[in-house]
């Protein structure tokens, strides 16, 4: 299908984008990268009557080193961070996921902060931010502010944006060197979105998990931080009483959906299934950022 | 009420283009009906087939996931130029050689991804190419074929620069 008709306005500003926004609501509707978009508007799904492309705002692009923080500006593609060096050496866990992102020609042009903003739980970044506690970086008509991402994903596509607020950068603490990082997902076929997935981050010492974080692709209505089977596992050995202690836990973290091919019970089993798996990985190595050459 | 409109600049296979365009068209609709270049294909229209691949600015999208008016002031290079170019013709004789398609729908933009695993991963393994193909939806199911002839063209791209260093 074709979309409905709509005006549209490329901003060169954070502050005319905002001004766009702050006359028109949600009428208005910000286009980065458009891989999502795009779709809704081909389906009229989404029938704004302005688009507001942010897509050449300078200096809203790239990736920097701050101190022990790493700052991606919203409009940096996914490809841009699956290639990154810095991002390989410092934030493993992403370069683990950017490849499972839908396919080439999608990554090269989607960007992380539509899909943040979006905030589709299927989606990748989301419980990336979650796991590795990243901070959500936001500009609106009364200042910016920062808001965990611990908190700013709320409810199914909702987050603590308004329609006037644009998220301008996520800032994400470096990994320790000793920390490991494992991303999996199982899709039905390459670059689908996953059935299920999680990233998981931990220091393996003496055969024992320390600081476990642990969150969930497309087993609730958010990213889903797994508490109780964090908890579960911190501080100890994974064997396999504790690692039964863990899947159960996971009933508790977890509100899987049910959809046309998988079951809600199919989606809960798996992600304990990849609880195993990932587990596993961590222990023979993982991904680790890099020490400095 | 009118309809919008935006005038656009923008380089299409190396020609400079200017237009009047509504902006809720889609840039492969823009390229097929405004610029008659039809190689590139309209299949699913919301992302998933691949049949719309083009390049902007040198990197492979999905046609029909950008708008013409987002292409304002970009390159965009589509199967006529590239055909045009010779730069994927060993790809192009591969495909005919090994029977790479049927019906051909999917071939252009098939054609276009594949390419640009070829000049980013020489040594990209049937694995590889699979998961970068992974987008691109033949529905002729020949995909083993396709892979064949990637594979192929790969491996005669190496023999070449090993060649050309010796």
């Amino acid at each position: 299908m074709k979309p409905s008709a709509f005006d549209y306005v490329r901003v060169a500003s954070v502050e005319e984008a905002l001004a766009h926004l702050t006359e028109l609501g949600d009428r208005a509707r910000l286009i980065a990268g458009g891989q999502t978009l795009m779709a809704t508007l081909n389906m009229r799904l989404s029938a704004p009557e302005l688009l507001v492309d942010i897509s050449r705002i300078p200096g809203l692009s790239g990736i920097r080193l701050n101190g022990s923080t790493v700052t991606i500006g919203a409009l940096t593609t996914h490809r841009e961070i699956e290639r990154s060096p810095l991002v390989a050496q410092h934030l493993p866990l992403l370069a683990q996921a950017a490849p499972q992102i839908a396919h080439a020609a999608i990554r090269n042009s989607g960007t992380i902060g539509g899909s943040v903003a979006f905030a589709d739980p299927a989606a990748e970044w989301p419980a990336c931010c979650v796991a590795l506690d990243a901070t959500i970086v936001i500009q609106g008509p009364a200042g910016g502010r920062r808001v965990r991402a611990r908190t700013f994903f709320r409810n199914l596509y909702e987050t603590d944006l308004t329609p006037t607020d644009i998220l301008v950068a996520i800032e994400f603490p470096v990994t320790p060197l000793a920390r490991r990082s494992v991303f999996l997902e199982l899709s039905r076929r390459r670059g689908d979105y996953a059935i299920v997935g999680l990233a998981l981050l931990a220091r393996p010492a003496e055969g024992l998990l320390h600081e476990v974080a642990l969150a969930y692709v497309g087993a609730g209505p958010v990213p889903m931080l797994a508490r109780q089977a964090m908890a579960a596992l911190e501080g100890r050995a994974p064997a396999a009483s504790v690692m039964q202690a863990a899947r159960a836990a996971l009933a508790h973290d977890l509100q899987p959906g049910s959809d046309l091919y998988t079951s809600a019970a199919t989606r809960q089993h798996l992600a304990g299934v990849l609880l195993d798996r990932a587990v596993t990985q961590l222990l023979s190595g993982g991904a680790a950022p890099h020490a400095i050459a | 009420m009118p309809l919008p409109e935006a005038e656009i600049c923008l380089t299409v296979n190396g020609q400079v283009v200017r237009k009047r365009v509504e902006p809720r068209q889609h840039l492969v609709d823009f390229l097929r009906e405004a610029l008659d270049l039809t190689g590139s294909h309209l299949g699913c229209e919301h992302g998933v087939c691949g049949a719309c691949t083009v390049r902007v600015d040198g990197r492979i999208v999905r046609g029909c996931l950008m708008l013409a008016v987002q292409a304002d002031g970009r390159s965009v290079e589509t199967i006529e130029g590239v055909s045009d170019s010779g730069e994927l013709a060993d790809l192009q004789h591969a495909f005919h050689q090994r029977n790479a398609l049927q019906c051909g729908f999917c071939t252009p933009g098939m054609l276009l991804c594949a390419g640009e695993l070829l000049a980013t991963s020489p040594s990209a393994t049937r694995e590889e190419i699979r998961e970068h193909i992974s987008g691109n939806y033949c529905r002729c199911t020949g995909y083993q074929a396709i892979v064949d002839a990637i594979e192929t063209t790969l491996a005669s791209r190496r023999a070449t620069a090993g060649a050309s260093e010796a």
